[in-house]
């Protein structure tokens, strides 16, 4: 939940750098400043996007009575 | 003996029965009669004993009969009779002895008019409501990105299947944890609370679809169970409901986080915010370069101006081959900059000189010291070239790099700052011994302002 949340968060952040450079009244070293972390964001933002590994479980009684997690053989035989 | 002959007997021998007798004889007559009656009438005086078993009349215009429906039966009728209620029952006529009264026990009931589901559902759907558990205000929002979708269906159903062919169409970064469950007949209900239960216990899972596909209101009835309804509405994990189709509406609908119209409805949507994300993302990245953009270009523009001064052409065009020397080839990198910087030293040396022979000092002082720091930013850009080609071939090969005006550093440009920080923008602005910080591509480094000349 945390992590959406900066996710989010992170987004906002880029928002306004973006306002602020458009804005166009900031010293070119801040406005250089800014884009850096602007660069950043973006490049976090964009790694988070990409970070499930697009797995497909189903949880299965174990012998112990406990459910664990096995890969997923979609059947295709019932309708 | 027939049932006349025994009556005759008494008759005439004046023997009178006793009230236990004729009720006895009663009971075993109408009881007999009355094994299994179905009657059709209004419920009214509806009681509900603490035992569990309830006490009710049906009506008509003219008539009324006492009815008791005991525990065991009640457990099975899906709906809740009530005051008012058209009803068909089924039961035996017996004679409670005691009072001498008989009664209707009832062993099934159905509403008259809606069917029984129908009438049960919407009397659960009432009560739902009024303790509060669709209102809006319970729902909670759905997870921008779901790491880890829940998914409690049958594993062999249709349901699952349409949604991993939307998530697989989509190709979406979404990992699904499916827990089976039976999603119909007897039982079923309590399946998929156990399933909720499990993908609760997860902490991966940030979001739960709860579905199965289309059938009939019997196929679909473990959705309309209570214990159910009040399992979703417990859940830690937001949950969505998928069942059957547009037209299908379920408890579990009303009750869910959000309801989808059938199970693909329900990956679509906990797809659509991550690609509400990527969009923002990608959108966001576009202004951030093009805004950059603008603001070195208007920077550029004002350096050009300032620079249109006659003694700065040469320099400004040295400057600015040596820098598009740059861009020829990565592998003679090093070779064109130490060419660039001799010639460009021995420029500045003519240039310089031309200068002090005029004796324009006065009104060129503040040129001369812009040009004497041009020559060292230069060299030091060039060293800084040198020593990060290397790093040069990465930034290369950074697509986003390549339109940044951070590329501009990587190119050898570089900006000075005073101790505040601030840039350096005229060479005055800085006094002898002061110190000068130097920003390059990679890092920066201090340097102290030479003695004035």
């Amino acid at each position: 939940m945390s992590s959406e949340k900066s996710f989010e968060a992170s987004l906002d952040e880029l928002e306004r750098i973006v306002k602020q450079l458009e804005a166009g009244d900031l010293p070119l070293e801040a406005s250089l400043e800014l884009f850096e972390q602007g660069v950043k964001l973006s490049r976090d933002c964009q790694k988070r996007l990409d970070e499930a590994e697009r797995k497909v479980e189903i949880l299965l009684r174990s012998t112990d009575g406990t459910y664990k997690p096995a890969p997923f053989e979609e059947s295709e035989s019932e309708e | 003996m027939s049932q006349l002959d025994f009556f005759e007997q008494f008759s005439k021998g004046r023997r009178a029965l006793s009230v236990s007798e004729l009720t006895a004889r009663i009971k075993t007559l109408i009881e007999a009669e009355f094994f299994t009656v179905w009657v059709e009438g209004e419920i009214s005086n509806f009681t509900r004993h603490s035992s569990g078993h309830w006490y009710f009349s049906l009506k008509d215009q003219f008539a009324s009969l006492r009815c008791a429906s005991f525990r065991m039966q009640n457990r099975l009728l899906r709906f809740k009779p009530e005051d008012g209620l058209h009803v068909r029952a089924r039961g035996r006529i017996s004679i409670y002895e005691p009072r001498g009264e008989y009664q209707l026990v009832v062993e099934h009931m159905e509403p008259v008019g809606l069917g029984a589901l129908q009438l049960a559902f919407e009397q659960l759907k009432n009560k739902l409501a009024a303790e509060g558990l669709f209102n809006s205000e319970r729902k909670r929002q759905l997870p921008l990105l779901p790491r880890c979708v829940g998914v409690v269906t049958s594993p062999t159903g249709a349901a699952i299947r349409d949604i991993l062919r939307v998530i697989r169409r989509r190709n979406e970064a979404l990992n699904i944890l499916i827990a089976p469950a039976r999603v119909q007949g007897e039982g079923a209900a309590q399946d998929i609370m156990r399933a909720i239960r499990l993908l609760n216990g997860r902490a991966e899972v940030d979001v739960i679809i709860v579905g199965r596909g289309g059938g009939s209101i019997e196929d679909l009835w473990a959705f309309n169970e209570e214990p159910l309804a009040r399992a979703i509405a417990k859940s830690r994990v937001p949950i969505i409901s998928a069942v059957g189709h547009e037209t299908d509406f379920t408890i579990a609908d009303f009750v869910a986080d959000l309801r989808a119209s059938t199970p693909s409805a329900a990956a679509e949507m906990v797809s659509a915010a991550r690609d509400e994300l990527s969009l923002r993302l990608e959108r966001l990245t576009r202004d951030l370069v093009r805004a950059m953009q603008q603001r070195t270009n208007r920077s550029r523009t004002i350096l050009g101006e300032l620079e249109r001064s006659r003694g700065f052409q040469t320099l400004r065009s040295r400057l600015q081959s040596a820098l598009q020397g740059l861009d020829f080839s990565l592998n003679s990198i090093e070779r064109i900059f130490i060419r660039r910087l001799r010639l460009h030293r021995e420029n500045l040396n003519i240039l310089a000189a031309r200068l002090s022979e005029a004796d324009l000092a006065r009104s060129l002082g503040a040129h001369r010291r812009r040009l004497l720091s041009l020559d060292a930013r230069f060299a030091s850009v060039a060293q800084g070239m040198i020593t990060s080609k290397r790093e040069r071939v990465s930034v290369a090969a950074g697509k986003l790099n390549s339109l940044s005006p951070l590329a501009v550093l990587a190119r050898g440009y570089a900006i000075a700052f005073d101790e505040k920080g601030r840039a350096i923008k005229r060479a005055k602005d800085v006094r002898a011994g002061d110190r000068v910080i130097v920003r390059v591509n990679e890092g920066q480094f201090d340097c102290t302002r030479n003695k004035e000349e």
